[in-house]
């Protein structure tokens, strides 16, 4: 048995066969969890008796001849979706003490089609960052070069999946929180159209942009993933009642006669050359497949990140006000008032970004400015909405870069918001207009992944998964381990 | 020449709908519970939970929109307004803020001296309700039961049409029949569920522009939203008259000294950051649902009360009493009916009697001892001449302490008028023996003798000689 090299598809058909249990499987895992965490911070927290539990269940199913292809496979929770009895930190002291009382859909979902529960990976706090500086419990570094960043929020799912400490992982996504890390790391991550997996027990960033989704090392896994966590929740109001695909199955669609849009305002100014190279040598592979290549603006498109941060921090100072000290989560010592059991409570639970963006939420809605931010914001994201409407009438699916660069050095941005926030900027778009888009690695910039991104219309994830797994069918970026992890 | 005064008021009404179930979670709403057990993670405002709508708040309010003419959105959106308190579990109450269910309806209310006024409703929205503080018996600590959070409020909010404390009374009583007789809110005051806030001001009178109102919060009875605009209103008059002005500002009316004083604030600043709650969609409603809530609207008050005064041949008056609740204007048409026909005297007994009883004891009408089939038995005795009207009270009250049908307490207290004649013929000619003076002077004219007559007569039979026959042999036989 080596699960190292195996993918989760591949683990599952293994499970399967009975080539190993899924006891054997994950006690790999952990012992693999045990022998190298320290090095990556990739878990808030490692669940061997629960994923021991886990997998002897899975075995008797796989005896009895049930389940389906993620039966007895393991797969790690970004620690954002609540577990039911286990810490649910958000990567904030503010929950460092919160044990979940129940599970979170898309949990439920994956545990029904017998995954095994590794552990709770490492994020930025409540996934607001690009770097998974923020967390909580330290950064996360990334598996091809330790003195890097594995990009954020859910970075510690990033570096888990890339190192092989677990074959699979979920993330959320409210502003490339999902693709940046996979970029960084070398592997394939889908953010779903919005709506179309539930965000129930997903604790709340950005409602309007947040989406869960999942890392993986292959659009195989990813489509065998995404298919179990989909569909519709009738404890989410704003989940999509919409039939769920067979995706796996979509996998073979021929990439032949597809029009891919090239997105010319992601190819300007502030492209790292190598990255930008790494990119176009993907299109032309996807011209060799018989795809046709058209340029194509969307103008509001540059306006994102504005748009972004103010949407997402006013969201965000709202969905944060419940943390207050009185019913769960961190409480101050001894409170003179309840004004100073606010203060001191918020002011010791949450870091410096969560401020940040707290303060600058509460700022664009209040009275006075809510207009001109709020209102205003607004307005920018449905006409960025348009360019992707119209765009979507020309083409069936847009390409270019996740990310401006590769993985950047820990510590580099952090003294600087805007730069960080400029990491975002090809991956916004998507999450201001609810689209699926996925990305997939496209090559090595000395000796660091790049990843390609895929956006289609709402509820194309067939059309994405298709397409990337038709690329991964003829390159093997997707099967290039970090040296160390080899 | 003293000005005169003018007071101008608005009410925004919070009704606390009757669903099962609270606004955003599956809770149960049922009152009294112990403390926090009926709070779900979702009132609790965990991490990661969401609202789901429940579509009978819905309906509710749909229900009040449509009784009122008003109309009902095809589209409106749930906000979030942002303040920090210990019992508003996710630091922002979820309530129906630029685009409301209902918008711009009426409601009619009738004055003291029976003029109609229509008063305008500008809108009722939809809300979530917040949970409760417990300062008492804690010590130093406060307790929080969050047992209320969640529950579904419609927000009433009146224009400033209201002119005095009585009209005011009058609209709030009109919507708390309203509400009841749509069965959206049990109107159950004590326990909170049928409140209201009052905006006041006052103004010369002829002046268009309003003078700086005070909101009054949290009044919970009728008495209290009178004496509290009262209050307030003397208050505003006396101290523009003094030289001052008013402040606007948030008051709080204290019962027990009569009086309302400035409300502690509860955040420092007021500005509640609302904006569309991103976890709700936007309610859309369509054409379909809103005739099919349209089909289930029962009879209202003042369609009930019209056709008391066309088919019953009931006053303007005594229909708008007994209309004032479903419960009543339901007893009232039982007893009509089991009565054959008599409606005027199955109203002064619903209005009279009844009421008096009911109001004596402290008692609903659904608690009356007397149900409404056993009135309309004693009424058919006096119908039938078994009994006079005088009688019939005498039933009543037996009827009422010893819960009996009527034909059984004036057989068993042997109160069936006497018809005889013979008999009643022999009770005058004693009275008249007995009284020879009377008898006299009103031989010699004296006409007005013949009520003294009819009440020895009536004396000597304890009550019981049929009136008409009484009158019409007494007649006869005082004539000699």
């Amino acid at each position: 048995m080596n699960p190292h090299h195996a993918t989760a598809a591949e683990l599952g058909r293994g499970l399967k066969s009975r080539q190993y249990s899924s006891v054997e499987v994950a006690r790999w895992f952990l012992d693999r969890i045990h022998e190298t965490h320290g090095a990556l911070n990739a878990f808030v927290t490692v669940t061997a008796e629960r994923a021991l539990a886990d997998a002897r269940r899975a075995d008797a199913m796989i005896a009895r001849g049930e389940g389906g292809p993620l039966t007895g496979v393991p797969v790690a929770h970004k620690d954002i979706f609540c577990t039911d009895g286990i810490l649910t930190s958000c990567g904030s002291r503010m929950l460092a003490n919160f044990i979940a009382p129940y599970d979170a859909t898309v949990v439920e979902r994956l545990t029904a089609a017998g995954m095994v529960l590794l552990g709770k990976t490492n994020m930025d706090e409540f996934a607001m960052g690009s770097s998974n500086e923020t967390s909580h419990y330290g950064p996360v570094r990334n598996p091809w070069d330790g003195s890097k960043v594995p990009g954020g929020s859910s970075g510690g799912s990033a570096a888990a999946v890339a190192a092989r400490l677990a074959p699979v992982a979920t993330g959320t996504d409210t502003g490339g929180s999902i693709r940046q890390p996979a970029a960084l790391t070398g592997l394939t991550g889908l953010k779903p159209t919005y709506g179309r997996v539930s965000r129930y027990g997903m604790v709340a960033f950005a409602s309007s942009l947040d989406q869960a989704g999942v890392l993986a090392q292959s659009a195989e896994d990813a489509a065998l993933v995404l298919g179990a966590m989909a569909g519709f929740d009738p404890r989410d109001s704003t989940s999509v009642d919409a039939p769920v695909p067979d995706y796996a199955a979509a996998l073979g669609r021929p990439v032949k006669g597809l029009r891919i849009g090239i997105i010319r305002e992601f190819f300007g100014e502030g492209l790292d050359a190598g990255t930008g190279a790494a990119v176009h040598a993907a299109l032309d592979g996807f011209r060799a497949m018989g795809a046709e290549l058209v340029d194509v603006s969307l103008p509001n498109l540059p306006l994102s990140v504005p748009t972004y941060y103010v949407v997402a921090p006013a969201e965000c100072s709202s969905n944060l006000s419940r943390y207050d000290g009185v019913r769960f989560g961190h409480r101050c010592r001894d409170p003179r008032d309840l004004m100073d059991l606010y203060r001191r409570t918020r002011g010791e639970g949450f870091g410096a970004e969560v401020k940040r963006r707290i303060m600058t939420g509460t700022y664009v809605l209040s009275a006075g400015y809510y207009d001109a931010y709020y209102l205003k914001a607004q307005k920018v994201r449905s006409l960025i909405n348009d360019d992707f409407r119209r765009a979507f009438s020309q083409v069936d699916v847009l390409m270019g870069p996740t990310t401006p660069t590769p993985a950047f050095d820990l510590g580099a941005k952090t003294g600087d918001p805007i730069t960080m926030y400029l990491n975002d900027i090809y991956t916004i778009g998507a999450n201001l207009a609810g689209l699926p888009a996925i990305s997939a690695p496209c090559g090595l910039v000395d000796g660091l992944p790049v990843g390609l991104q895929i956006i289609g219309p709402h509820f194309s994830e067939e059309r994405l998964l298709g397409a990337a797994h038709a690329w991964q069918r003829d390159t093997d970026w997707h099967r290039r381990l970090p040296p160390l992890y080899a | 020449m003293a000005i005169e005064w003018e007071t101008v008021i608005g009410l925004e009404i919070h009704a606390q709908l009757a669903t099962r179930a609270k606004i955003f979670s599956g809770a149960s709403t049922a009152y009294g519970a112990l403390p926090n057990v009926q709070a779900s993670l979702v009132d609790l405002g965990y991490p990661g939970v969401l609202p789901v709508l429940n579509r009978e708040a819905v309906r509710m309010a749909v229900r009040f929109g449509l009784a009122i003419g008003a109309t009902i959105a095809r589209r409106s959106v749930f906000a979030r307004k942002n303040y920090f308190y210990p019992d508003l579990p996710k630091g922002y109450q979820i309530s129906q803020y630029e685009l409301p269910i209902v918008q711009d309806g009426q409601v009619g209310i009738v004055l003291e001296d029976g003029a109609e006024k229509r008063i305008g409703v500008t809108r009722a929205h939809l809300e979530e309700d917040a949970g409760k503080s417990l300062h008492e018996g804690l010590g130093n600590s406060s307790g929080i039961d969050l047992n209320r959070a969640g529950t579904p409020l419609l927000e009433i909010v009146s224009e400033p049409d209201l002119r005095s404390a009585r009209e005011a009374i009058a609209y709030m009583k009109k919507v708390h029949t309203l509400v009841r007789y749509l069965e959206i809110c049990d109107g159950n005051m004590q326990e909170g569920s049928f409140r209201c806030d009052a905006n006041v001001s006052v103004r010369h009178r002829g002046r268009h522009e309003f003078g700086t109102r005070c909101e009054i919060k949290n009044l919970n009875s009728f008495r209290f939203v009178e004496r509290a605009i009262q209050y307030e209103v003397a208050r505003q008059i006396e101290l523009i008259e003094g030289g001052g002005s008013v402040v606007q500002e948030t008051r709080l009316y204290d019962p027990d000294r009569h009086e309302t004083r400035p409300m502690r604030s509860k955040e420092e600043a007021n500005d509640y950051r609302y904006f569309p709650d991103p976890d709700l969609l936007p309610l859309a409603l369509d054409e379909a649902f809103i005739e099919e809530v349209r089909a289930t609207l029962p009879e209202l008050p003042d369609q009930k009360a019209a056709r008391f005064t066309r088919e019953h041949g009931l006053s303007a008056y005594d229909a708008g009493v007994l209309t004032a609740s479903r419960e009543l204007a339901a007893y009232y048409e039982e007893v009509a009916a089991g009565t054959g026909g008599g409606h005027k005297l199955a109203a002064n007994w619903v209005m009279g009697e009844l009421s008096g009883f009911l109001n004596r004891d402290g008692i609903e009408i659904g608690g009356a001892p007397v149900t409404a089939a056993a009135l309309a038995g004693l009424l058919r005795r006096i119908h039938d001449g078994t009994i006079s009207g005088k009688i019939a009270k005498e039933v009543f009250e037996a009827m009422w302490t010893e819960r009996a049908e009527a034909d059984a307490v004036i057989e068993a207290r042997g109160l069936r008028q006497i018809t005889d004649s013979a008999a009643i013929e022999q009770a005058i000619a004693q009275v008249m023996a007995a009284n020879p003076a009377q008898l006299a002077d009103y031989r010699a004219g004296k006409d007005k003798l013949f009520g003294f007559f009819v009440g020895q007569v009536m004396k000597a039979t304890g009550g019981k000689a049929n009136p008409a026959q009484l009158n019409e042999l007494l007649r006869r036989m005082l004539a000699g």
